[in-house]
């Protein structure tokens, strides 16, 4: 528990006050008029209110996209359904800069819904919402379908058998024990959506800006960090908020339900009606999720001869001393690196969560994990400037800064998949070792090691794909003798030039199939019960 | 558990040596023997030019990359009691006050400061000029001659009826080209005079984005971006260097650039190097300041940054006189008058144009 606390309290809680408190502090004494006088301005009210109702919009078309695909994942049996879930889950760990240009082809002039309707959503709030359905349908499919995959279906038919019909049996049964699922689901999709960034930035034009948006404007532009520092305490509030109820379902979800292996519950889609959603479920995701994607790739291969591909091989000196395709390496070698940090730190926390013992102060932690997921990177990377600036601890120019911050975003991600797996180990095995003499390390071992050791993979996996595609972090400490994927995409699209935009959707699109690849090989590795990602 | 006390051993031991080893990467160097360049992500230079100096002065030059040219200097100014590097390059005239007025710099002429044409030289030693470029309109060739339409020559032409909606340009209070068009047509129509020309901009149906990359490569329809995403609007506010771009950075090169600059409607940046305040290697700062304003620098940069040299007798490359010419007669600003109006320019700016 000590190390994982440290961790956070070190590369996360200083950094970020310290940097809410260079904005409050004026003259050494502490400003606390200034929350009052920033949250008087109209402009401040009103991205708090476009923040709220577009989340709340955004979380409500997630779930009625990605509710029926849920269903479908979990209960049908279809070809290619390993490959589609991992497909599914590529857009969530992706950094926006690279899909919001290709979301854009989507809904934007000439896009398809252009092309078909002539219908435009670019800059308009619809662009928005479903960019976040885009990201989170992932979040809802894999959460409630895991679920929903290993709720025994007999109960449901032993309610028919008693007379109840189909709606009445589902409405009783299955609803009540999914709802705590749904719950963790939409909250979870509420958070992504209420902290969105690069999708407001990109799609919503100048006129709609989120709180983060507001965040990274007045600290980064305007240099307001007063100003700044009052909206991240408020951000802070309504993430802590966000999170204790999250945290609370949670908690209810892993109580008493009687679960089967998933893999027995699906079965071939049968009646017309059957059918009739399975192919709505795919065309859905044919036309929101692969569509963008695909585009991408085209434009990627809108050279002769593979020619961004090759063009990436060669340092022109301009926008990079090193071949892009270096990238590649950096970004592989940052999320190896990340994600080991973010195993140790997640693996040690969530071990510490599950201990019998654990009090009500050790289950708070378990939320606290999740706070970064919720705090501007922006704040965080100011913070990391100023907070970790003197030795032994001045990293600013450091190669590990960049595995430490985007450890800090796989953390939460290990510790939800390893939590419920390790609460299932049973302790009197533990304990039954203990007596027979083993070291509480060789029980570590012997005991819990070969249970956890799938979901210690999954877990593994899922930081690392988080890791190569987190941007936000990494663009503000990333060194230009070694950029990452998405920070040598965002700077290829900062140039000019036929070829700078091309090798920008070349590199976009191996950034893409290496995330697939990592969830496909996750995929091969689903165990029962493995946490909520 | 006695286990996890082991754990947290190895954890321990492990995150101490990690950061051990990236901190070594400078330590084990004699401190003095490495001059630390901090800059905004637009920083290139050439690999030879740049070893060149390191083996002339026996300086290694470290790059420290912060951000866009807006994070880099608040970043700056964050950290200026405990700077990250020795030098800082890339502040410019928008943004010089705010770096001036929080003591960012000490005071050194660098040689060859004798050399820097004299529109571009500063008052004081705190900075040094080192290149210039201009933000300007530019227009889709094609798009023009399939519409048989004059190309635009003027901020008074784009308040015309046959340029509706033609025009898309960048948010001034977060893309510093859209704040480059933004205290150009300041400085050309007064204070006064600009939020009366942005209402009839307006009216006419300007499109403002987030920032250039929005503009550039998505709605603007003579890039190569554009083109893929079918892009309906001509013109676009970008810099005057963007037309040689576009032909270097394609393959194959076309004879002339598909991208033209409407002269009429250039702002002039100026970017600035300074010797940072706390520097620890002041005299390596010194030598790097120096550099910059050789010949063999200033002859480098236009085809790394894009931008064009401040000293007498640097040439421009062929291409950049070939397919972009630098602008006859920008728009200019003193920074101090940019410092004293900017925020406020950019609120009425906002509430004008945005709302």
């Amino acid at each position: 528990m000590a190390v994982p606390v440290a961790f956070f309290a070190l590369f996360f809680a200083w950094p970020v006050a310290a940097i809410v408190a260079r904005g409050l502090k004026a003259d050494g004494s502490w400003q606390f008029g200034r929350i009052a006088d920033v949250l008087a301005q109209s402009d401040i009210r009103h991205v708090l209110w476009f923040t709220t109702w577009q989340a709340l919009a955004s979380t409500a078309l997630t779930l009625a996209v990605a509710l029926p695909g849920a269903y479908v994942f979990a209960r049908y049996d279809f070809p290619g359904k390993q490959i589609l879930r991992a497909v599914v889950t590529v857009p969530f760990v992706l950094p926006t800069v690279v899909v919001g240009t290709a979301f854009l082809a989507l809904v934007g002039r000439g896009g398809l819904l252009d092309e078909l309707w002539g219908v435009r959503l670019d800059t308009t709030v619809w662009a928005i919402l479903l960019a976040h359905v885009f990201f989170n349908y992932a979040v809802v499919v894999r959460t409630v379908g895991g679920l929903w995959g290993q709720l025994d279906p007999r109960q449901e038919e032993a309610a028919r058998m008693l007379g109840a019909s189909s709606w009445r049996a589902w409405r009783k049964v299955t609803l009540p024990a999914l709802a705590p699922a749904v719950a963790a689901a939409a909250l979870m999709v509420f958070l992504f959506t209420f902290t969105s960034f690069g999708v407001v930035q990109i799609l919503g034009g100048p006129t709609f800006s989120t709180l983060e948006v507001e965040i990274y404007r007045q600290t980064s532009e305007i240099f307001d960090l007063g100003t700044a520092a009052v909206l991240t305490l408020v951000q802070f509030v309504a993430v802590g908020g966000i999170l204790a109820v999250h945290a609370w379902t949670v908690r209810r979800r892993e109580s008493v339900l009687r679960l089967v292996a998933p893999g027995t519950t699906a079965r071939r889609p049968r009646r017309v009606g059957q059918w009739a959603l399975l192919a709505g479920v795919l065309v859905t995701i044919a036309v929101l999720l692969v569509l963008p994607l695909a585009v991408l790739v085209q434009r990627s291969l809108d050279a002769p001869d593979f020619g961004y591909y090759r063009a990436l091989t060669s340092a022109d000196g301009g926008v990079f001393l090193v071949p892009p395709i270096e990238a590649i390496g950096n970004s592989l070698e940052y999320a190896v690196a990340a994600t080991a940090i973010a195993v140790l730190i997640g693996g040690l926390a969530a071990a510490a969560l599950t201990r019998r013992d654990a009090g009500r102060f050790v289950r708070g932690f378990d939320a606290l994990l999740m706070l970064p997921l919720g705090v501007s990177a922006v704040t965080v990377g100011f913070g990391f400037l100023i907070a970790l600036d003197e030795p032994p601890l001045d990293l600013r120019a450091s190669w590990i800064l960049v595995p430490l911050a985007q450890a800090l975003v796989g953390v939460p991600f290990v510790v939800r998949t390893m939590l419920p797996v390790l609460r299932a180990v049973d302790q009197r095995l533990r304990e039954a070792a203990a007596v027979l003499g083993a070291s509480p390390w060789r029980v570590w071992r012997e005991v819990d090691l070969p249970l956890v050791r799938r979901a210690l993979l999954i877990a593994a996996g899922f930081a690392f794909a988080v890791s190569l595609g987190e941007f936000g972090a990494t663009v503000f400490i990333a060194r230009p003798d070694n950029p990452t994927l998405p920070v040598a995409v965002a700077r290829l699209l900062g140039r000019a030039g036929d070829l700078n935009y091309g090798q920008a959707m070349a590199l976009s699109t191996i950034l893409m199939v290496v995330c697939a690849v990592a969830l496909l090989v996750l995929e091969r590795l689903r165990t029962d019960r493995t946490g909520e990602f | 558990m006695n286990n996890k006390k082991f754990l947290a051993a190895v954890v321990g031991l492990g995150l101490v040596t990690l950061s051990a080893c990236g901190s070594s990467d400078e330590g084990s160097k004699s401190e003095s023997k490495t001059v630390t360049l901090v800059s905004h992500n637009s920083w290139a230079v050439s690999k030879s030019v740049l070893a060149a100096f390191e083996k002339e002065s026996g300086y290694k030059v470290k790059v420290l990359e912060d951000g866009d040219a807006g994070q880099a200097v608040n970043k700056a100014i964050l950290t200026k009691d405990n700077p990250q590097g020795d030098v800082f390059f890339g502040v410019d005239n928008t943004l010089l006050s705010r770096a001036l007025d929080n003591g960012l710099f000490q005071s050194y002429e660098a040689k060859g400061a004798g050399t820097i044409k004299a529109g571009y030289r500063v008052d004081g030693d705190k900075v040094t000029p080192i290149d210039t470029g201009d933000i300007c309109l530019n227009y889709d060739k094609a798009w023009f001659t399939e519409h048989k339409l004059k190309p635009p020559t003027s901020y008074d032409d784009l308040i015309k009826p046959a340029y509706k909606n033609l025009l898309v340009t960048e948010n001034a209070s977060t893309s510093s080209p859209g704040l480059g068009f933004l205290l150009g047509t300041a400085a050309k129509y007064g204070d006064d005079g600009w939020q009366d020309y942005w209402t009839k901009l307006k009216a006419n149906g300007v499109k403002v984005v987030d920032g250039w990359e929005q503009a550039y490569n998505e709605e603007f329809s003579g890039s190569a971006g554009g083109k893929k995403a079918k892009a309906d609007r001509p013109l676009v506010v970008s810099y005057a260097s963007s037309p040689p771009a576009e032909v270097i950075y394609a393959d194959p090169k076309p004879s002339t650039a598909p991208t033209g600059v409407v002269d009429g409607t250039c702002f002039r940046q100026v970017e600035y190097a300074g010797l940072l305040n706390n520097a620890k290697n002041s005299e390596g700062g010194k030598a790097l300041l120096d550099f910059l304003l050789t010949k063999k620098f200033q002859e480098d940069m236009p085809l790394n940054m894009f931008v064009y040299p401040v000293v007498e007798g640097a040439a421009v490359p062929a291409e950049f006189t070939q397919y972009g010419p630098a602008a006859k007669d920008p728009e200019t600003m003193d920074p101090a008058k940019i410092a004293d109006n900017r925020d406020d320019w950019v609120k009425s700016w906002t509430s004008l144009v945005l709302k």
